[in-house]
């Protein structure tokens, strides 16, 4: 017999949503860290952070548009 | 008092709605339905019914994001803000990928071509001469100490681009729009809010003329 598989109710919905948000919130701010950080470098004429920095942003990218399927 | 003949009455006679929220067993419910409508709602804090007494889920999109009761609201309006820091989240990635583009850019540009400044004699010790290196338009300062030394510092702060003073006298460079002070003889950062050292031009003296050569920023 499969399992019974119930729609959640909003206030779990509402859980989930409130759970997504945290860790957007966190990657978002560390994205901004990381581009500011990237920028001051580079103004500064130092490149070797460019390409690294621009790899953990889009992997920060791939986890939000990961958990934005969830929402 | 409300006319009984007016449109909101007539529909509600015509839909048999009852819109008194002290109605036995509606109580404190909003929107203008039977009391019946809202045993089917799967929320017990669902108190508002659409006009077409259909149930939230299957109303159409533009009133599910427009919800008017109060848990709805919270659901809504906190999933389109984590949906929003999503798309700010690709912002900073196109940042990211725009720094890395003009990186590329920069890496594939030619030296400067060595440029006459000025004579050395033309700039009496003390003083300050303005030029552009390595364009026109990239204005430099060229200062000579009270003892002769010489530096030249791209005069563009490294806050917002505002244009340094020097006080040769006092040894710094000021930025007079945000108080900025950079050390004279080694452009680096010492007050305000400039978060790096000014970039330096590189210098040669030759049969008594000054040449800007090259261009070093820096981060410290």
């Amino acid at each position: 017999m499969p399992p019974l598989k119930r729609p959640a109710t909003r206030e779990q919905r509402t859980a989930i949503v409130h759970g997504i948000l945290c860790f957007v919130l966190m990657l978002v701010v560390l994205q901004l860290w990381l581009l500011t950080a990237t920028m001051n470098a580079w103004l500064g004429g130092d490149d070797a952070a460019v390409w690294p920095a621009l790899g953990a942003s889009a992997a920060c990218l791939a986890l939000n548009l990961g958990l934005l399927r969830y929402l | 008092m409300p006319s009984s003949d007016d449109p909101q009455s007539r529909f509600e006679r015509a839909r048999d709605l009852d819109p008194r929220v002290d109605t036995p067993g509606r109580e404190g419910l909003t929107g203008s339905a039977r009391a019946d409508v809202y045993e089917a709602a799967q929320q017990p804090d669902t108190v508002t019914i659409a006009p077409d007494l259909r149930p939230p889920d299957q109303q159409p999109r533009w009133r599910r994001d427009f919800a008017i009761d109060w848990p709805e609201d919270h659901f809504v309006a906190r999933r389109d803000f984590a949906k929003f820091l999503v798309l700010t989240s690709g912002a900073f990635t196109f940042g990211q990928g725009w720094i890395a583009a003009k990186s590329l850019v920069r890496k594939n540009e030619p030296a400067p071509a060595r440029k006459r400044i000025a004579a050395l004699s033309e700039l009496a010790p003390g003083s300050a001469l303005v030029f552009g290196f390595p364009g026109e338009h990239d204005p430099c300062l060229l200062i000579r100490t009270a003892d002769g030394e010489l530096f030249a510092y791209d005069q563009r702060c490294t806050h917002l681009s505002c244009a340094v003073v020097p006080r040769v006298a006092e040894g710094v460079l000021h930025c007079p729009c945000h108080e900025g002070y950079f050390d004279l003889r080694t452009g680096r950062n010492i007050a305000g809010p400039p978060p790096r050292p000014l970039p330096r031009v590189e210098l040669e003296v030759e049969d008594g003329e000054v040449f800007a050569v090259a261009v070093q920023r820096r981060t410290v």
